[in-house]
């Protein structure tokens, strides 16, 4: 049953990745720099909000805490673990986004790791001074040149937008390491990963708790963290939103509410 | 980047910068523009703070105060409270202003000292400053316990008529933004009721 939704969910995934392949790969620039919020779903996605913040209230948080029982390397260990599982699909990523330095780095490191670091549970690259270069099917579609899309809050998920909702069912779908493994054995890099995210949970607990519980507008505030910091992974604000207006920010001195 | 956990190197040359901004603060200074090295050395001065503060180990409690008096002492307050206003600073009148920076300012410091709290155990290390529009951005790398080491800016202005710091970005997310966002929500929960906003801030 689940099974059967998995697969069909991944042709389904693979058939977008191809057709969008055919639509970008043509006119192959780096996306325009998205500047400003772009949310026409608001109402559904604050009801979708709401939602999220439940399944936090009633099952994240509670079971965080019960996780974060388990000793720190363990947790660490788990973490580590589900890191290395997503290692080859970073690399297919750094490849199909051009990047051919990342992809050597993120290549060594998965051999590392894998076989220094015990199957993964220990990040030996790390300590070597091979750092993971993270990347998602999103940003391959960035570097294609597709724009941000609508901001959208995903039941479950959380923040997204509509081109990197598209980029993590493409990565979920089509995860070199759930398609190299056989069934059921494949399923323990779900595992794993529900396993970390429930790490992240505890260990960035304060902040997670502000945003979502201690703010007065916790959708927005969600809405505007996530979209700065996506475009800052992507480059596109150098860290700085320094291209004045960007994001929401304006210089404070010559800002007209400022005199 | 170094990958020695302990830091040692940085707080002993946190503490010389330390000693150096006692003895800057102490001295009288020549009005002069602002420069770059100026405001690399703010920023290395309130990290420097940060960090002894940091391995001071005193308690938490006593730590937030402290920090809160980092930002105090680093940090353009009044105009971050006006950009955190919005356009409704437009409106308040002068006694509604200085009661709304009054508050604002006791707000953020409390909320920011305390996300200081995160830096307990790591280290701050700036490592660049650069002109930007106006005023300079002064780049930081933060080591935490256990964490990848992320990029924070600051930036740095001498508008006020001393050299300060406006802003903070943290991977991309600046806090003005931030702040405007959230004053903004808490003012619409009041029905733009510039002293119901006040008394709330005094309260969180």
């Amino acid at each position: 049953m689940t099974l059967n939704i998995r697969s069909a969910a991944r042709r389904k995934a693979l058939f977008v990745v191809s057709s969008l392949a055919v639509l970008a790969l043509p006119a192959c620039a780096p996306a325009p720099q998205a500047s400003g919020i772009n949310d026409p779903h608001e109402a559904a996605n604050r009801r979708f909000h709401e939602v999220n913040r439940a399944v936090d209230r009633t099952i994240l948080r509670p079971a965080s805490k019960v996780y974060a029982i388990l000793p720190q390397p363990v947790e660490r260990g788990v973490e580590n673990f589900a890191d290395n599982l997503d290692t080859p699909g970073d690399v297919v990523n750094n490849l199909l986004q051009g990047r051919v330095g990342p992809a050597a780095q993120n290549s060594l490191r998965f051999a590392t790791n894998t076989i220094f670091g015990i199957g993964g549970l220990f990040d030996t690259a790390t300590a070597l001074g091979l750092p993971g270069v993270e990347t998602d099917f999103g940003e391959t579609l960035h570097v294609w040149g597709v724009g941000e899309g609508a901001y959208i809050e995903v039941p479950f998920l959380g923040p997204s937008t509509t081109r990197d909702f598209a980029g993590t069912l493409v990565d979920l779908a089509a995860n070199p390491v759930s398609l190299a493994v056989p069934q059921p054995e494949s399923n323990i890099s779900i595992v794993a990963k529900a396993a970390s995210r429930l790490g992240d949970r505890a260990r960035y607990s304060e902040t997670v708790e502000s945003v979502l519980y201690g703010s007065a507008d916790s959708y927005a505030q969600l809405r505007l963290l996530y979209l700065q910091n996506r475009r800052f992974e992507l480059g596109q604000t150098d860290g700085a939103a320094s291209d004045g207006g960007n994001d929401g920010f304006v210089d404070p001195y010559e800002d007209p509410y400022v005199q | 980047m170094s990958s020695d956990p302990h830091s040692l190197r940085l707080s002993r040359r946190g503490f010389a910068v330390a000693l150096a901004g006692a003895a800057a603060m102490v001295l009288p200074m020549p009005a002069l523009a602002l420069t770059v090295e100026d405001a690399r050395a703010l920023i290395d001065k309130a990290v420097a703070d940060v960090n002894s503060i940091i391995a001071s180990g005193q308690s938490e409690s006593a730590m937030f105060g402290a920090f809160e008096q980092v930002f105090i002492n680093y940090a353009d307050v009044p105009v971050i409270a006006r950009s955190a206003l919005g356009p409704s600073a437009r409106t308040a009148s002068a006694g509604q202003m200085a009661a709304f920076t009054a508050a604002y300012q006791g707000y953020v410091s409390r909320k920011y000292g305390r996300r200081f709290r995160e830096f307990i155990g790591g280290s701050i290390e700036v490592v660049d400053a650069k002109p930007l529009k106006s005023y300079f951005e002064v780049i930081s790398v933060a080591t935490l316990k256990g964490e990848a080491p992320f990029d924070l800016r600051w930036h740095v202005s001498d508008k006020s008529g001393r050299n300060l710091f406006f802003n903070i970005i943290i991977e991309g997310v600046n806090m003005l933004a931030s702040e405007r966002t959230e004053v903004g929500a808490m003012l619409d929960a009041r029905g733009g009721d510039i002293d119901g906003l006040i008394a709330d801030l005094n309260a969180v």
